[in-house]
């Protein structure tokens, strides 16, 4: 359901689906986004769904926002097919080499090396959204004992394929790029390819992911 | 049938009129900044309006051209000079003029403005990708591998069709006094002295400033309520204001998500004007409703087809 709709300047709607990150309203999202990507409404330009936000951007120049609005809350949004939600595995190195943070993280959340990994392999997450880069997924939720904040100085360059935590969050860098999360693995499958013009990103919100261990040398076999 | 690079430029791309619909992968809508300059480009060489251009920043690229009888425009507030047989010109913005085999353009430097634009008769030869000729650096998706256009590349040519044409037409993108603005939708997250500033000092445009963004420096924004709110999408025009309070303008390749507060979004008709704004320039917010914001785009888009049909 959302909750509320309002104006973002003059050629876009936030819709407001709550203010609580949780898999229930992520999932009213996701409905709603692909509603309204079949319906393939004359006007919208582009469908920016988040944790518990969906942004439509409008050509002003085809309709305004009072009239897309009047379509927005007549939409019956489609029930989703469970099927098109999948699941993921995604192989993780975590040697030294690729856990850049890991003995940080070890040591702020009191746990050892092992222990810390534990609650991330063989863990189901949920993939909330994509975006900020290109194909980067949103994953959650992290146990609560591993949950830390940010880098307080970003890293300028975190390497592509990167696997980091923050919060409750888990992310895979999907372009070497600029960076906070704590980086604890690394993973050699393509996460976003723009050479597959159909079907660029592997995870897409709605899906669950898992990641399993590899060694180096699996990493870089794979990477070939 | 090509154009060769001798010197690049600072940020040179080629560039249409964007990309849509894929928000939701992480990739924004790119695409030229300065949207009437585009069409006003495409129209005067007689290419079709989606067609791609050449989009510089400040510094532009000097090219030589490797084929004859080729109609060439540069459009903006731009520097720039032409070698015909050996004779150097001085160009002439939003007028085409027409080159031969190993002659030459400079295009030497935006005048009190960020971006300028060059294409020529028939197009660039190069391919769309999802629908769309615009770069997007970050994501390296478009014609080039994504990448900006460097020194020594060769850019093919369309067959140009066309006969010598001369055209030309009066524009001045003018300055504007103020950027008229929507309240956002965190605009309670700040204080009502900060909300009243925002409105009445001067914001100043800094060197951080790109495709991706435009950070202002001035007064310094308070929040209230939370410094970052949970991420969730953006767009173009938005300004957020992150812990430090000085707000930033999100720009045609900004990230699609986002966690700091959006106090305000430019308007639709107002685009154009603030993305040419240089470092140093000095900006004022005007706040206005979403009624009017509609009225202005309908005025900017009658004022642009004006401008098309007198070429």
């Amino acid at each position: 359901m959302i909750k509320n709709i309002s104006n973002l300047g003059d050629s876009s709607i936030y819709c407001d689906f709550g203010s609580e990150v949780n898999k229930d309203i992520n999932h009213e999202v996701i409905k709603y986004f692909k509603t309204l990507t079949s319906k393939n409404i004359k006007g919208i330009t582009n469908l920016a769904p988040s944790y518990n936000k969906l942004i439509i951007t409008f050509d002003l120049s085809v309709i305004n926002y009072k009239e897309l609005v009047e379509k927005i809350i007549n939409l019956k949004p489609d029930k989703i097919n469970e099927t098109v939600s999948k699941r993921k595995i995604i192989p993780i190195c975590i040697d030294e080499e690729f856990a850049l943070d890991i003995e940080r993280v070890s040591k702020n959340t009191n746990l050892n090396i092992k222990e810390v990994y534990k609650h991330i392999l063989n863990k189901d997450f949920y993939c909330y959204m994509t975006g900020f880069v290109a194909g980067m997924p949103f994953l959650g939720d992290t146990n609560k004992n591993i949950r830390l904040e940010r880098l307080k100085t970003p890293r300028v360059k975190v390497p592509k394929g990167s696997v980091g935590i923050t919060e409750q969050f888990c992310n895979i860098y999907t372009y070497e790029s600029p960076g906070g999360w704590n980086i604890i693995g690394n993973t050699p499958v393509k996460v976003f390819d723009k050479n597959n013009d159909q079907d660029p990103i592997l995870i897409k919100p709605g899906d669950s992911v898992q990641f399993y261990e590899i060694t180096k040398n699996e990493f870089y076999k794979i990477k070939e | 049938m090509s154009i060769e690079v001798i010197r690049s430029g600072l940020n040179t791309t080629f560039q249409d009129r964007g990309r849509s619909n894929l928000y939701h992968l992480g990739i924004p809508f790119s695409g030229a900044m300065d949207t009437r300059n585009l069409l006003i480009t495409n129209k005067l060489v007689g290419n079709d309006q989606n067609d791609a251009v050449i989009e510089f920043a400040l510094q532009g690229p000097k090219l030589k051209i490797k084929q004859n009888n080729i109609n060439c425009v540069v459009t903006g507030n731009v520097n720039f000079t032409f070698k015909k047989n050996s004779k150097i010109y001085n160009g002439e913005c939003y007028k085409t003029f027409n080159l031969n085999n190993n002659d030459e353009i400079d295009i030497i430097s935006t005048n009190n403005s960020m971006y300028g634009y060059f294409s020529i008769s028939g197009g660039f030869k190069i391919e769309k990708k999802w629908n769309s000729y615009s770069t997007h650096l970050r994501s390296k998706v478009g014609p080039n591998k994504g990448n900006k256009i460097v020194e020594n590349d060769l850019l093919q040519l369309n067959k140009n069709l066309k006969p010598i044409i001369k055209k030309s037409v009066d524009y001045s993108n003018s300055k504007i006094e103020f950027i008229r603005v929507i309240k956002g939708t965190n605009f309670d997250y700040f204080s009502k002295d900060s909300q009243k500033s925002f409105f009445e000092s001067q914001y100043q445009v800094t060197n951080l400033t790109d495709r991706m963004g435009m950070r202002l420096d001035g007064y310094k924004l308070n929040n209230i309520k939370s410094e970052n709110i949970k991420s969730e999408g953006l767009i173009k025009g938005v300004i957020q204001v992150p812990p430090d309070g000085k707000p930033i303008i999100m720009l045609s390749d900004h990230g699609t998500i986002g966690g700091y507060p959006k106090i305000g979004v430019v308007i639709s008709a107002d685009y154009d004007k603030i993305v040419q704004l240089p470092p140093m320039s000095k900006i004022k917010f005007k706040m206005i409703d979403i009624i009017n914001a509609e009225k202005l785009f309908k005025l900017y888009s009658e004022e642009t087809k004006n401008i098309l049909d007198q070429i």
